[in-house]
């Protein structure tokens, strides 16, 4: 699985509140309608500024908060390939492959705001091609892999009627 | 070797010797959505094809987060549920009978050993009645569903030794505030917790659900306590069915154990944005608050109603501020009317809302205007939590809250003990 966009930074601990504010996302099960308000507190315009592919960058704890899978629905649906970050949030980390949505430990203090990088899983390695440097990253456990090579849980149980883990 | 609490009961679910790190797949005694996950969890359902759930017996739906619904988006979501938990055959918990994490140990479900799995990060409540419950998302919620197991990476385990004994107007909730705010957000991620020590056993039932509710927020996985004749005697007024008690070896391996002595412990406050952003309320005192809500799974138990109406009763609510009451479920609002607790709120100028989450999650019962303060027994302040990103969210104990919404501002609850 390789990936390759821009980089978008945020810092530690963001929550799921901002990732997607309840006041949005317990109306409606549209996802396109709730990714236009990803982000909206801590970047606003976030929506409008990324291109399809483009990563988001963060520090420590990404994904803390509430169990709303609508979290990495909605990033995944404004067009993000990827979240970077030092370190995540459990249920977040769960609910992103489960959905489909990469999630790569690495350390990001490497990374500036539209650095362009190319991702490569299974290598296990980023390459910085704006600045010319590569971070490693933390792999994923084995069994996130199979989810997600699977494309998320929902196909994983279509594929095997169960957990075949 | 020596276990901890969640790896005998991850090995007890999985059959297998199981230890931190292992990837187990185990068992699910309970599986739980609320209507802010169940809806997506129903189109994760269709996705994988299931039919039915593994167990209609072990399987509810809770209408407790936007209950009853503020709009027509809210509606057509909770009617969704209503036919798809009516098409299964299992329990939907409608408005009104309170929230998912009062209804499921009011209802026997949970009890010593159990696991459950809920749609709902705050489903770590049921740690202070020695089982494993956790929250997970949507699919993962589905999945469990289905099948009626659940993959877990067996988790590290933090032990917290609380020695002492809490000072008179000093609770539960101050001290799981102190500890988050010694850990920090991502002090416990990805780990169990357990709580010990004769701070913790000289707790009520009721107290201790508050400790384990939070644990979450130091981003734990579990929050633990063992059993003992409070959690069974808690127990018998819901169910006749028999659990084992689960105990931590004395040779379990920990990752960190922590010792504080409470016995010197102040009121505390969280303040906004973070909840790991703890003070000792004399620090904030005098902060004017518009609003003061009491209730949500963290507070809204009958003790905490009492505590409230002890400090509320026969006085009136600040005329600048706003006192909205949520009690924790229907039993809790009955038993409440009874104790005449609730004469005791509404005459002191309480508004009441619907037993469920209030106004905790800015879905509806209480929305703060742009500029405006918020103090709250809840568990989460994050910017916009409560429906508008210009609000200032603290968190306390019902006492701080009843103390401060009398006052009009931030105030130690000890003035008037």
């Amino acid at each position: 699985m390789q990936y390759s966009g821009r980089a978008h930074k945020f810092g530690d601990d963001v929550n799921t509140e901002y990732i997607i504010s309840g006041k949005y996302k317990f109306k409606t099960l549209d996802m396109k309608e709730l990714a236009k308000h990803v982000m909206e507190d801590l970047a606003p315009g976030f929506y409008e500024k990324v291109t399809a592919g483009d990563f988001i960058a963060a520090g420590t704890n990404f994904g803390c908060g509430s169990s709303r899978e609508q979290a990495p629905l909605a990033i995944k649906y404004a067009g993000v390939g990827a979240v970077l970050a030092k370190s995540f949030a459990r249920i977040f980390y769960r609910n992103a492959i489960n959905t489909g949505l990469p999630v790569v430990e690495c350390d990001t203090d490497q990374l500036d705001p539209g650095d362009e990088l190319f991702i490569d899983l299974n290598a296990g390695v980023i390459t910085n091609r704006t600045k010319g440097t590569t971070i490693p990253i933390k792999p994923l456990p084995e069994v996130m892999i199979r989810i997600l090579n699977d494309g998320g849980l929902a196909a994983h149980f279509k594929k095997y009627g169960g957990f075949n883990l | 070797m020596g276990r901890t609490i969640i790896e005998k009961i991850l090995s007890s679910k999985s059959r297998q010797e199981a230890y931190a790190n292992d990837i187990v797949v185990a068992g699910v005694d309970y599986v739980m959505g609320q209507d802010g996950t169940a809806p997506l969890a129903i189109r994760a359902f269709n996705d994988m094809g299931g039919a039915k759930v593994f167990d209609r017996e072990r399987v509810a739906f809770v209408i407790d987060h936007s209950a009853p619904s503020p709009n027509e988006g809210v509606s057509a979501l909770h009617k969704l549920m209503r036919e798809f938990a009516g098409a299964r055959g299992f329990r939907l918990y409608d408005i009104g009978e309170g929230v998912c994490h009062q209804i499921l140990p009011e209802s026997g479900v949970v009890g010593p050993g159990c696991l459950v799995i809920g749609a709902d990060s705050h489903t770590c409540t049921y740690g202070a009645l020695n089982a494993f419950s956790t929250g997970v998302g949507s699919t993962d919620l589905a999945g469990g569903m289905i099948s009626g197991r659940m993959w877990f990476k067996v988790p590290e385990t933090i032990k917290f030794v609380c020695s002492g004994i809490l000072p008179a107007g000093v609770y539960s909730k101050d001290l799981i505030l102190y500890l988050i705010g010694d850990v920090t957000a991502d002090g416990a991620t990805y780990m169990s917790t357990e709580y010990v020590g004769d701070a913790i056993t000289a707790m009520s039932q009721e107290a201790r659900f508050t400790i384990s509710n939070m644990a979450i927020e130091m981003g734990a996985k579990a929050g633990l306590m063992e059993a003992d004749e409070k959690t069974f005697a808690w127990l018998r007024r819901f169910t006749k069915r028999e659990f084992k008690p689960v105990t931590a070896d004395h040779d379990a391996v920990y990752a960190r154990m922590l010792e504080y002595d409470v016995a010197k412990l102040e009121p505390q406050v969280a303040r906004p944005h973070r909840v790991d952003n703890v003070a000792p309320v004399s620090r904030e005192a005098g902060k004017p608050v518009q609003q003061a809500v009491i209730g949500t799974c963290t507070n809204g138990r009958l003790e905490d109603l009492r505590i409230a109406a002890d400090i509320l009763g026969g006085r009136k609510v600040h005329r600048e501020v706003r006192l909205i009451v949520a009690p924790s479920s229907r039993r809790v609002f009955l038993d409440a009317m009874a104790e005449g607790i609730i004469h005791s709120l509404v005459e002191a100028g309480a508004a009441l809302v619907t037993p469920g989450c209030g106004p905790c999650v800015g879905t509806h019962n209480g929305v703060p205007s742009d500029n405006e303060t918020v103090i709250s027994t809840a568990n989460r302040n994050f910017k916009g939590r409560m429906g508008n990103s210009n609000a200032e969210i603290y968190l306390a104990s019902p006492a701080t809250v009843a103390a401060s919404a009398l006052t009009g501002k931030i105030t130690d609850p000890r003035e008037f003990l």
